[in-house]
């Protein structure tokens, strides 16, 4: 008995720890790549697209895994996109009610959660097969993991396009005195696709490096 | 302005200026996922092109004459997505029946035009657009198809290319093809200031 609880403890911890590094959904896996290069000119709008995701896909886990006795194969896909975009529907309106401002400025990528890969992927691979606490784990694990690697990327773009993170600011401006000048590019697509594609990189050769 | 003057500005527009893949960032699994060869990208983007055409101009149906009518604007999101999905099914079958060779070829990517953002986000980008012209959104949805078949042929075109370059160990795959769509998308903001 004691033995049982020992191994569910630690599978429960391997699929927590899954999500941070060794399966991270931007880094490792790949997946929700639009909102990751969408949302990441600075670090609150990508920490409230963290957020909103992490809800979904809690909320989407939960119930998935729930019904997953019920699923027909043939109609899943579509029983999942209708639970993500009911979900989605109500952070949507949550964040135009209570943060306006960041609801604005994400525009349509909140609602473009509903296609966001990761969280399609959880239901088919972890939520479909598993128990309820799995699922959940699962879902703060990847949710988390994703939150991460948005602010990771959103602070390098903040920080050389305007020198501040999180509005605070950290490199002193050549117009103030300073030495820092901001540098336009990388508020714009151009420093989204290569700052991204020079993390994944670096995460290469790290993970290169561990093995 | 005349409606056709308005119709080519908007069609010119979406295809180069606010092209959905290198400003909106949309469609990047797709781009990532088939950019491999010539061929697989034109096919993929002719399907993208039907398919959002289709659900560009259904959407905006429903959305102008029934869910604004019924004051139901809170299910938009579900209504869009089963609309997607339906015309993603449609394709499905008609390319299987027609084009049995091109069918086998896509694979998996064809049902996962669905979770195509560039298809949803479309649909979004109208309705935000405030297009209030049936006409108009058939010409946007159209050229939207387009700017992002013509995305994908370039991006293939020059990914065939790079499998003959020394490319750093680290980068090969998805960081390299990344920075090049960087490039690309700082050569497509020169067209920035065409249109006024």
């Amino acid at each position: 008995m004691a033995n049982d609880t020992k191994a569910a403890a630690c599978l429960y911890k391997q699929t927590l720890l899954a999500g941070l590094w060794r399966e991270n959904p931007v880094f490792r896996l790949l997946l929700g790549m639009c909102p990751t290069l969408a949302v990441t000119a600075a670090v609150k709008p990508a920490l409230t697209m963290g957020l909103s995701v992490i809800f979904v896909l809690l909320c989407s886990n939960i119930v998935v895994s729930l019904m997953r006795n019920l699923l027909k194969p043939h109609l899943r896909i579509l029983m999942f996109t209708l639970t993500i975009a009911t979900f989605v529907t109500i952070a949507d309106l949550f964040l135009k009610a209570f943060v306006p401002v960041m609801s604005e400025r994400l525009g349509p990528y909140v609602p473009l959660i509903i296609v966001n890969c990761i969280i399609i992927c959880r239901a088919e691979a972890c939520a479909s097969k598993n128990n309820l606490v799995v699922s959940i784990i699962d879902a703060l694990g990847m949710g988390v993991g994703f939150t991460l690697a948005l602010c990771i990327l959103a602070g390098v773009r903040e920080l050389l396009a305007t020198g501040t993170i999180f509005e605070i600011q950290i490199f002193a401006l050549a117009e103030k005195g300073g030495w820092f000048v901001p540098w336009a590019a990388m508020s714009m697509p151009v420093g989204a696709f290569i700052t991204l594609g020079l993390l994944l990189g670096l995460v290469n050769v790290v993970c290169k490096r561990k093995s | 302005m005349d409606t056709l003057h308005i119709l080519l500005i908007g069609f010119i527009s979406i295809v180069l200026i606010k092209n959905l893949v290198f400003t909106k960032f949309l469609g990047i699994c797709p781009y990532l996922g088939v950019s491999g060869r010539i061929d697989m990208a034109f096919g993929m983007g002719m399907a993208v092109t039907f398919v959002v055409t289709l659900s560009g101009t259904l959407t905006w149906m429903i959305d102008h004459w029934v869910l604004m009518k019924l004051d139901l604007e809170v299910t938009r999101y579900v209504c869009f997505i089963l609309v997607i999905a339906g015309a993603v099914q449609l394709v499905e079958m008609y390319l299987r029946k027609f084009f049995p060779a091109l069918y086998e070829s896509f694979g998996i990517f064809l049902p996962l035009i669905t979770t195509n953002c560039a298809i949803l986000g479309l649909c979004l980008f109208i309705h935000l657009w405030e297009i209030d012209n049936l006409l108009e959104a058939v010409v946007l949805s159209f050229g939207a198809g387009i700017g992002f078949t013509m995305a994908i042929c370039i991006m293939a075109g020059i990914r065939e290319n790079l499998n003959l370059a020394d490319v750093p160990h680290c980068l090969k795959g998805a960081p390299i093809t990344l920075i090049t769509a960087g490039i690309l998308a700082l050569a497509f903001m020169g067209f920035a200031g065409m249109i006024s």
